[in-house]
């Protein structure tokens, strides 16, 4: 089945980010197809690779790029909610006039069409948030 | 039609307005702070407990355990774990998380 899932909490905050990865990574390891992880409001912030949280905690980023290189996941930021948040891609940067970006491995920062696509083309869409 | 609860009864309403709006034949999955719902001895146990004459509930074992309440759910809750999760999505035609 193809499944999207949406991201609307930061990682660290709730439960929301730990919740929608352990799902995502059961439907992947059941043969289910994720066809997309949408990073809407606070959840761009799983996506900043200069996290780095103490050394006996879950380093949450570092997760999902791993998932996402493991199965080849399609990891998209929303653009706008990722500017509000100082979450900037190279070209992004560029444009912006930054003098750095942080996206981490595996994500792409994209507009909310691809949202929008994903409950369009998915069965199912399930999200988390706070 | 999968509903999904992640906050607890205590918190917020979110529970008590799923289970109001619910339809018949409809499941109802607990998870995070959510699990809190499907547990004995609190003010919410009645509810849960009349609601159930209608609609399938679930609680997501990982979260109870992670809060010490894995031997205190109601009778007739169904505890599953992320690959229950997947597959209560799968079964129904449609999930709403109530955020």
């Amino acid at each position: 089945m193809k499944i999207g899932v949406l991201v609307n909490e930061g990682p660290y905050t709730h439960e929301a980010s730990d919740s929608a990865y352990n799902f995502t990574k059961a439907a992947l390891e059941k043969g289910h197809e994720i066809y997309r992880v949408f990073f809407y409001h606070d959840g761009v912030n799983n996506s900043t690779r200069l996290t780095e949280p103490p050394r006996d905690d879950r380093h949450i980023v570092n997760r999902w790029s791993e998932l996402a290189k493991q199965y080849s996941l399609d990891l998209v930021v929303c653009i706008a909610a990722a500017q509000r948040r100082g979450i900037m891609d190279e070209n992004e940067a560029k444009r912006q006039g930054k003098d750095a970006h942080n996206i981490a491995e595996g994500f792409r920062i994209s507009g909310l069409g691809q949202l929008v696509e994903a409950g369009i083309q998915c069965d199912r869409l399930v999200t988390f948030g706070d | 039609m999968l509903h999904i609860v992640n906050k607890s009864p205590y918190e917020r309403n979110s529970l008590e307005s799923c289970l109001r709006l619910a339809t018949k034949g409809s499941a109802v999955l607990l998870i995070e702070d959510g699990v809190y719902g499907a547990t004995k001895g609190g003010n919410f146990e009645g509810k849960v407990q009349a609601a159930m004459a209608d609609v399938k509930v679930y609680v997501l074992g990982p979260d109870l355990s992670a809060r010490g309440m894995a031997d205190r759910v109601l009778d007739g809750v169904s505890v599953v774990d992320y690959g229950g999760f997947v597959d209560l999505v799968a079964e129904h035609s449609n999930c709403q998380s109530w955020l």
